[in-house]
């Protein structure tokens, strides 16, 4: 388990932009009648996304919206791990994958970039603008060593490489996600050796088919 | 040719994202075609049909996807029946599923639409790890288009009215648990529930449930299109179809590719992953399927088939085909002491066994790692091992139990050498560094 607590300086009020709201309705539509509570997920997402953290005001606004007991969206806010309980960077929430894939493949150099650059883990860097922390699995294995920028992946990286990410974020630009390697998504380095068949997608396969198998007519 | 598996018998053809993902390119390549006659079918005829393929669940547990479906009751009644997708990819290796949801995701929305008339569902939920931000927009894109082309919804032009509606997670790997996943579908912690009653006798909203995996519900269109008797061609009985496969770690070309069941584990690893960094013979252990299957050796690696029954025999599990390569000079113990902290970090906290072995057996493991511990503690940490699997509620505990005893089963003596090492280096022994925490 990991251990999660709201930080002590918390902000008087809080308030759902008008963005916000529209997105929230949305996803409380998704779910049936009276089953509201079901969006507190996605609605904290949205919260995050409106302010950069999760504050105790606004844990109460989501508990008023959606119906629910203040310690039931206190006890989700605090389980879930990608719910930042403190102020992150303004220009970057960076979090380095640390699990044994990346690991394998040199996520721990990553890490030494973030401690020189941004300072200890789990910390608002001195100038307020990054923050950083390693995460458990991020699920982009075969792209190891990744981490994962503002919510986008960043795949395949050496520290060189992940240097001048955070140096392009410093300067207030958002660098493309993905591999940064020759390599497309997760297919191999130097192109993919499978799928090269045309009549895959020369449109044989939208043609009218019979569905086999099928029961005899009575 | 590369690997075992034809271009033409691959289910996903889009895999890599180097083509069209929208619904016209998905179209062309086959997606969608057919599936009215389809569903002018019984639901009985599609459950049979996908037993007779031999589809096992591709999340792991190899339970017949089939059979399950027919655990759902045969009539609806005042409780609507619901199909959960699930889509919280989080294990240590797997990074296949993401691949479907980003750049397949046609499939997977078409696959709902049948398996929920298989199971007389009208709604269905994608649940989806946080994370996995950019594969959600991608996936919402994809429902668009299919709400758009009237493919599904209501009134649409199959005839079975479906809303499919995609929900996410908080970042925690223990919602990938079918009961756990179903706690945070309904807005709460992600604690796993106890069986009885199983899902499709009370799950979400109390209503019938069926979960299953995302590559699982991806395959069943085209099973349906090609035949049972076509997808139950690949691999060997009871290991039958296609599958996606991942590889990572010590790999030259670390990849996801579809292959066929009970490919043997070397011609995936040097037919599509490169081979080993260093050549075969640098290879040192495999995880083969996601950080909870135990690993095996090279000796073993030789030798086995990447399906559910063969890795069996080697007392480890094909689990979902993800692969983790460890090569000679990679530092196993410290491996697997990362994995142990990761199940640590996961765990929900519910059941005693597992909150607090989880995290002493990290404990131990880093100490083994750096060679301070002592040389009982191999067997004490065993014989934890052992107590904390198979008595949590879910599968958690067993998880964090596998790795570790995998590792003493081939590597014990690499341990031994290492904690001699450090004392022999000390000349004292220090004993326990790392407190409790």
């Amino acid at each position: 388990m990991a251990v999660r607590r709201l930080a002590a300086d918390q902000p008087e009020s809080f308030a759902f932009s008008a963005e916000t709201l529209k997105q929230a309705q949305w996803w409380i539509a998704k779910y049936p009648q009276g089953r509201q509570q079901s969006a507190v997920i996605p609605i904290l997402w949205l919260v995050q996304k409106q302010e950069g953290w999760v504050c105790e005001p606004a844990i109460r606004a989501v508990a008023q919206m959606l119906g629910m007991p203040v310690i039931r969206v206190l006890e989700v806010a605090t389980f879930y791990t990608m719910f930042m309980l403190e102020p992150v960077g303004s220009k970057a929430l960076v979090q380095v994958c640390g699990t044994t894939p990346c690991m394998l493949r040199g996520s721990g150099e990553l890490i030494a970039v973030c401690e020189r650059r941004i300072g200890q883990r789990d910390h608002l860097s001195k100038d307020g603008q990054f923050y950083w922390q390693e995460v458990e699995c991020m699920g982009a294995c075969s792209n190891a060593p990744m981490a994962a920028i503002n919510d986008y992946y960043y795949e395949d990286l050496t520290p060189e490489v992940f240097e001048g990410l955070l140096d392009d974020f410093a300067a207030g630009t958002r660098p493309e996600p993905g591999s940064a390697v020759e390599r497309v998504n997760s297919a191999p380095e130097g192109g993919a050796q499978v799928l090269t068949d045309p009549k895959l997608y020369d449109g044989s396969k939208a043609k009218k088919i019979k569905i086999p198998n099928l029961p005899e007519p009575a | 040719m590369v690997g075992i598996l034809e271009d033409k018998d691959r289910i996903f053809t889009n895999i890599y994202g180097l083509q069209d993902r929208g619904l016209e390119g998905a179209k062309k390549r086959g997606t969608w075609n057919g599936t009215a006659d389809i569903l002018k079918q019984t639901p009985e005829w599609i459950c049979e049909q996908i037993k007779n393929s031999g589809l096992r669940g591709r999340g792991g547990g190899g339970f017949g996807t089939g059979l399950k479906w027919t655990f759902m009751p045969k009539q609806e009644s005042e409780r609507p029946h619901y199909l959960v997708i699930n889509a919280d990819e989080s294990e240590p290796g797997a990074c296949k599923d993401r691949e479907i949801l980003r750049n397949d995701a046609h499939l997977l929305v078409e696959g709902a639409l049948i398996a929920s008339y298989a199971i007389r569902a009208h709604t269905a939920y994608i649940y989806i790890r946080g994370e996995y931000v950019y594969e959600r927009e991608r996936l919402e894109a994809a429902i668009k288009e299919a709400y758009e082309a009237r493919l599904i919804g209501k009134g649409n032009v199959h005839g079975w009215d479906f809303d499919l509606h995609v929900t996410h997670g908080g970042g925690a790997y223990i919602c990938g648990d079918e009961t756990a996943l179903m706690e945070s579908l309904e807005g709460k912690k992600g604690q796993p529930r106890l069986k009885p009653p199983f899902p499709a006798g009370a799950g979400i909203y109390g209503c019938p449930t069926t979960i299953n995996n995302v590559e699982s519900i991806s395959v069943v269109g085209t099973i349906l299109r090609r035949g049972a008797d076509w997808f139950a061609g690949f691999g060997r009985p009871n290991n039958t179809g296609t599958k996606l496969m991942a590889g990572s770690g010590h790999l030259n070309r670390p990849c996801v590719v579809e292959e066929t069941m009970g490919i043997p584990m070397r011609t995936l690893i040097e037919d599509h992953f490169g081979g080993v960094r260093g050549g075969w013979g640098n290879l040192k252990a495999v995880i083969p399927g996601g950080a909870s299957t135990p690993m095996i050796t090279r000796e073993q690696a030789e030798t086995a088939l990447m399906d559910f029954d063969h890795l069996r025999e080697y007392k480890s599990m094909l689990g979902t085909a993800t692969m983790i390569v460890f090569d000679n000079d990679a530092d196993l113990v410290k491996g697997i002491a990362r994995i142990s902290y990761f199940f640590k970090h996961e765990s929900c906290g519910q059941c005693t066994p597992c909150r607090e072995g989880t995290g002493w057996m990290w404990r131990v493991m880093e100490r083994m790692a750096s060679g301070e511990a002592e040389m009982r503690e191999i067997d004490l940490l065993l014989d934890v091992a052992s107590q904390v699997e198979g008595h949590t509620i879910c599968g958690l505990g067993d998880a964090a139990a596998w790795p570790i005893q995998g590792l003493f089963r081939h590597f014990r003596h690499e341990v031994e050498d290492r904690i001699n090492a450090y004392r022999a280096a000390r000349g004292v022994y220090a004993g326990a560094a790392i407190a409790a925490e």
